[in-house]
């Protein structure tokens, strides 16, 4: 890798182990690794005699993996939750990254909706991602467009978390995606 | 999820911007993923620092992102964010990433990259 390699990064959000962790550590160079960050605020979190002011503080943990793209250019994915007590972990995160893929699991639908919601209002390019546990499709890519209420310019496309290859295609159609908002703005 | 171990990460459920002296924020702000290398000049200060920056600088002799940074050394991801900031604005690392900015997206000639990039893999 050169001295100063470029980071770039995507997010992959949804709801509880619908497969983020798989699905990066399916394409990172490296074990996913955890790292953690807490919403306390300084005025609120700290004082010098101990806990007295402290707001009770939110942690989340993220995983996220590292994918080198070329000498000069390093791809981080970061995997989290997509609970609303997690947002605002999710600014920091959706700051400057490519866009989204938010993972689906057709079984339980209802829980990317956090994900979604927050993406479109953020103006965060994303894709939705069908994670096919065990190859099995139980719904077809349009009847969940429609079920999530999604416009028509949203790529849905179909993945498996636990497939490199799979796992490539899902985030080539996120750039492509990106490359289509970023040309009509 | 992965969960660490709850005894790994005790040092970060208590009170964790102790080692910034309660700051949250630095002089240099970047993004978790700006990436991070050390320079000459923190190569000669690293013995006269204090242990959670000298140990951001013997780790940063390879280039690595602050999350890199905050997970092998279990710190907070703001925590590392303002040491790491502070280093930066002391000359002893030295990054490329330029701040984020609110509605930053990567440009379209980046983005051609990546597209290239994850296509070869
Ligand atoms: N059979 C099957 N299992 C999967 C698939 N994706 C994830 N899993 C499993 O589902 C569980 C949750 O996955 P994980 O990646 O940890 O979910 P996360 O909570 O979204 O990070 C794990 O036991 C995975 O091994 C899949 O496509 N097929
Ligand atoms: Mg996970």
């Amino acid at each position: 890798m050169s001295a100063n390699p470029i980071p770039v990064k995507i997010v992959v959000a949804g709801g509880f182990a619908v497969g983020k962790t798989t699905f990066v550590s399916a394409i990172s160079d490296i074990e996913p690794l955890t790292t953690e960050a807490a919403m306390t605020k300084v005025s609120e979190g700290i004082d010098d005699f101990g806990d007295a002011k402290t707001k009770k503080s939110t942690t989340v943990a993220m995983d996220f993996g590292r994918v080198g793209l070329s000498e000069e250019l390093v791809l981080y994915l970061f995997g989290t939750p997509g609970q609303d007590r997690f947002h605002f972990m999710w600014d920091e995160l959706v700051r400057g990254a490519i866009g989204a893929a938010v993972l689906v699991d057709t079984g339980r639908i209802d829980q990317c909706f956090p994900a979604i919601d927050y993406m479109e209002n953020a103006g965060v390019p994303f894709i939705v991602a069908i994670n096919a546990f065990d190859g099995m499709l139980r719904h077809h890519p349009e009847d969940v467009r429609e079920a999530l209420d999604l416009p028509r310019h949203v790529p849905v496309v179909v993945t498996d978390a636990r497939h490199r290859a799979a796992v490539r295609d899902t985030l080539v159609a996120l750039v492509r995606h990106a490359m289509t908002m970023a040309n009509a703005v | 999820m992965t969960n660490p171990e709850p005894d790994a990460l005790q040092g970060l459920r208590v009170r964790p911007y102790m080692v910034t002296g309660g700051r949250t924020r630095s002089a240099v702000e970047l993004p978790l993923e700006a990436i991070i290398r050390v320079t000459p000049e923190g190569q000669k200060a690293v013995d006269s620092l204090n242990l959670e920056p000298r140990q951001i600088v013997d780790l940063c002799h390879q280039p690595l992102s602050i999350a890199e940074v905050s997970a092998h050394l279990r710190l907070h991801l703001q925590v590392a964010k303002v040491l790491v900031g502070d280093l930066v604005h002391a000359g002893y690392l030295a990054t490329h990433t330029a701040s984020a900015d609110a509605t930053d997206r990567p440009d379209l000639q980046l983005l051609e990259r990546v597209l290239d990039g994850l296509q070869s893999l």
